[in-house]
């Protein structure tokens, strides 16, 4: 708009200058003429109006020609050069600016690439420089984050202000579990623990540990135990550590669930009150009557066969006593063994190198379950499964063994095959009853009381006439429970940084600062997208998809996501169909909005939401509120508009175009959580464009999105 | 005079035993299945003092205790309590209850009759 305000003035200016010329040169002319000339001179001006206005048309023409094609070649030519050298400068070190327009602009626009290069190549000079001088920091903290994810606790490290600024994937689990994988996701950086844990009991571990700690003594520590939303029991070992100023900046967090070791324990408590209380009144019946018969030898016979009876028939309900408690609660006595839940997978390979390297028998292993856990003593077991490869060694000369393993209804099934001879039928029943030597070592347990204490069983089974399996031994064990392993961070070197901590945020300024005033590059953010029905909310369409991730300090978490289908309870169209990709099967059983939104909300309630066009997802959230009981109160930043903003000469913003532009990587589109990374990504680029344009703080970016023309457009 | 023991328990065995033996010490005994019957006996035999067995059907020893130490004229029966259970607070409850003593079952005969020696001998 101003561009064409310019131009028409300049279209004036010329114009008005080339009239005026001949208009002065004719008034000069007649102005030295006698009178009767001048009224002829003005009657032939007169008598040519037509063609004078011709002409001065002709002239307007020429002046618009000349004015267009000068704007074209050097004003607007210039123009793109300085928006195209902003982006390189500030997004796209690639890019390199057009050269169209005037021959001088070429010539400008030639040496802003050769600048281009230059600065492209300092700037990766200097990055490599950067690089080298973090890669060795990044490297420890790397280390450290590997370490953490390998802790069978959970940990979690929030500062003074109760945010969480490192946690591994054992302590994300620990809370997680909920209708929605998204509940997890409430553990993240820069959130807040106290929605995890009571704010009171951080208040009071705090407390207790400013008083506890004395300078030169050793950090203090304190424990408590929390529930967590879905019922799970927390041990929370809190430690403190200090700033420079040796003030407590921050609580290490170590987390157990103790949820399975106090059922035990209460088991172990049921037993023992239990065998007391069953066992008190027999004992006092047994007892008296013994005593009686003691004190008083002199007691008439009858009496003495009462009392004799009395105490056989009480010691044999005191023993039946016994039995039923211990049964009742063999599974507490159990627990007290060292079993330990154990991947069948990982036992059979320690059974292999053992085998190999005590016995010198080959072994391997064929069709073993990756799923199967067990439980077992693994010292006590690897030993048993040793003992019998030697015995087979010795007796049969079997030289090599492969082991096999399967659940079978809640049990593991371990096969210990071997090619070649059949042992005697009697064999494993003489074995098992041996104490274990295995070469020079020597235990008293025999591979019965090994079966025994892991209420297990193993039987011989031959070879089957055709040949078509081995002779095995076939063990039976009760299966374990998976031990949930901690997730690997998959880190690309690409992606040098796992995004499990961030330091940075002990820097965080705090919310004392009002939002809007809040600078863009510390504010954290959701990005996310919809997919829907269709493109009318108002007319029934529907949300069948939600995708979000987290923007903390500058940096798109792609750990800490939600990702969601939903319900419509409508049909799908084919048209909708064909973009997303999500067909009516996909979304049966799944929750609808309304479950769907309050846990969205708790992902994304502390941030500032980003996404491309986003007054169309916000129409779809708005509409859902009275239905979903949440309000998407948050301010709201559209990438569509903030390149609008940016790039004002530039018609598209779509966000393939945008993301091309500032060179961004397109892959997943068209699902929400791939709208929502590139919509992330995207952001995160315009953010030091804004900074360009001195568009540094919330406020600042939400009035320039105002401002943009497609703040207009209305869903 | 001979004194005279109430002997209330729901079990027989235990009730053999401790008839005989407290016959043999010399008391006059009478014995009460259960709680009802128990203050009917208090009632008609007009013991010097209950053995009273905690846990019993429909009324508990604890239960006839407590309507025992509602009665004026019953204030001088000594009540000895016996239970299978030994926790702290159920022997505090017992006590509380105006029971004279509580007594956790396993018990050695020998110390439970001087006990009720005891108890006699200070009334």
């Amino acid at each position: 708009m101003k561009a064409r305000r310019k131009f028409i003035f300049w279209v004036a200016i010329v114009f008005a200058v080339l009239l005026a010329v001949p208009a002065a040169l004719g008034v000069l002319l007649a102005a030295g003429l006698p009178v009767a000339e001048q009224e002829a001179f003005l009657a032939i001006v007169s008598e040519r109006a037509p063609a004078l206005a011709f002409a001065a048309l002709i002239l307007l023409l020429v002046s618009a020609g000349a004015v267009k094609w000068l704007f074209d070649e050097y004003v607007t030519a210039v123009h793109a050069l300085a928006e195209q050298t902003g982006v390189v400068l500030g997004a796209n070190a690639e890019l390199r600016v057009a050269t169209q327009g005037g021959r001088e602009v070429a010539e400008a626009a030639a040496a802003i690439n050769r600048l281009a290069d230059a600065y492209r190549a300092l700037r990766r000079d200097f990055e490599l420089r950067t690089r080298e001088a973090g890669a060795r920091l990044e490297e420890e903290r790397n280390r450290l984050a590997a370490l953490m994810s390998e802790l069978s606790e959970g940990v979690m490290v929030c500062n003074a202000e109760g945010r969480i600024l490192l946690y591994n994937e054992r302590a994300k689990g620990l809370f997680a579990a909920g209708e929605t994988a998204a509940i997890a996701a409430l553990v993240g950086l820069g959130r807040s623990v106290f929605a995890l844990i009571d704010r009171d009991q951080i208040a009071h571990a705090l407390e207790k540990l400013q008083r506890l700690r004395q300078p030169g003594a050793a950090p203090p520590s304190t424990r408590f135990v929390i529930a967590t939303a879905t019922g799970r029991l927390l041990k929370v070992k809190a430690a403190p550590f200090g700033d420079s100023a040796g003030a407590i900046a921050g609580l290490v967090l170590a987390l157990e669930d103790v949820t399975g070791l106090l059922d035990q324990e209460a088991a172990r408590r049921g037993l023992l009150q239990a065998l007391a209380a069953g066992v008190r009144a027999p004992t006092a019946n047994v007892r008296a009557a013994a005593e009686n018969l003691a004190a008083f030898p002199d007691m008439e016979a009858g009496r003495r066969e009462q009392f004799v009876q009395i105490v056989a028939a009480e010691s044999k309900s005191l023993s039946q006593r016994l039995d039923a408690a211990l049964r009742e609660y063999a599974d507490a006595l159990k627990a007290q063994l060292a079993l330990e839940s154990m991947r069948a997978a990982d036992l059979l390979g320690v059974v292999c190198q053992r085998i190999g390297a005590s016995l010198g028998m080959a072994s391997g292993l064929e069709s073993v379950d990756e799923e199967l856990w067990l439980r077992v003593d693994s010292f006590a077991f690897v030993q048993a499964l040793t003992f019998l490869a030697a015995r087979l060694r010795d007796g049969y000369t079997v030289q090599s063994l492969r082991f096999s393993a399967r659940a079978v209804n809640g049990h593991a099934e371990l096969d210990m095959g071997w090619a070649g001879s059949a042992v005697a039928s009697d064999a494993l029943s003489l074995w098992e009853d041996e104490p274990m030597q295995i070469g020079s070592e020597q235990t008293p347990l025999t591979l019965r009381d090994v079966l025994e204490r892991h209420g297990g069983e193993v039987w011989y089974q031959a070879a089957d006439a055709a040949g078509g399996s081995t002779a095995r031994f076939r063990f039976l064990l009760p299966a374990g429970e998976a031990v949930m392993a901690p997730a690997r961070v998959p880190v690309t070197p690409a992606e040098s940084r796992p995004e499990y901590y961030d330091f940075d945020l002990f820097r965080a300024s705090g919310a004392t600062q009002a939002l809007q005033e809040r600078k863009l590059a510390e504010l954290a953010y959701t990005a996310f997208d919809t997919e829907t029905t269709g493109l009318e909310p108002s007319a029934g369409d529907e949300i069948i998809s939600i995708g979000a991730v987290r923007i903390v300090n500058g940096r798109l978490l792609k750990t800490e996501v939600f990702e969601q289908l939903v319900d419509p309870r409508r049909a799908l169209s084919r048209e909708s169909v064909a973009i997303h990709g999500i067909g009516a099967e996909a979304l049966q059983g799944q929750p609808v909005i309304e479950r769907v939104l309050p846990s969205f909300y708790r992902f994304c309630e502390d941030s500032v939401l980003v996404a491309h066009n986003a007054a169309f997802d916000m129409r779809f959230l708005q509409l859902k509120e009275a239905i979903s009981g949440v309000k998407f109160t948050q301010p709201v930043l559209d990438t569509l508009l903030l390149s609008a903003a940016v790039h004002p000469s530039h018609a598209d913003h779509r966000l393939e175009s945008i993301a091309e532009r500032l060179g961004v990587r397109v892959i997943g589109r068209h699902t929400a959580l791939g709208d929502a990374l590139l919509s992330g990504e995207i952001f995160l680029k315009l953010l030091p464009l804004l900074a360009e344009r001195g568009i540094a703080t919330l406020g600042e970016a939400l009035e320039a999105s105002r401002e943009t023309y497609y703040a207009r457009l209305q869903y | 005079m001979t004194k005279k023991v109430l002997i209330v328990d729901d079990e027989v065995n235990i009730v053999a035993a401790l008839e005989f033996l407290l016959q043999r010490s010399g008391y006059e005994v009478m014995v009460a299945q259960n709680g009802d019957e128990a203050l009917q006996r208090v009632e008609s035999f007009a013991p010097d003092l209950v053995l009273l067995d905690v846990m019993m059907p429909r009324i508990s020893g604890y239960e006839v205790c407590r309507r025992m130490r509602e009665r004026a004229d019953w204030k001088h029966i000594k009540i000895i309590m016996l239970s299978a259970k030994g926790r702290e607070a159920e022997v505090s409850k017992g006590v509380s209850l105006g029971a004279d003593l509580y007594v956790t079952k396993p018990f050695s005969n020998n110390e439970l009759v001087g006990k009720i020696g005891e108890l006699l001998a200070g009334a």
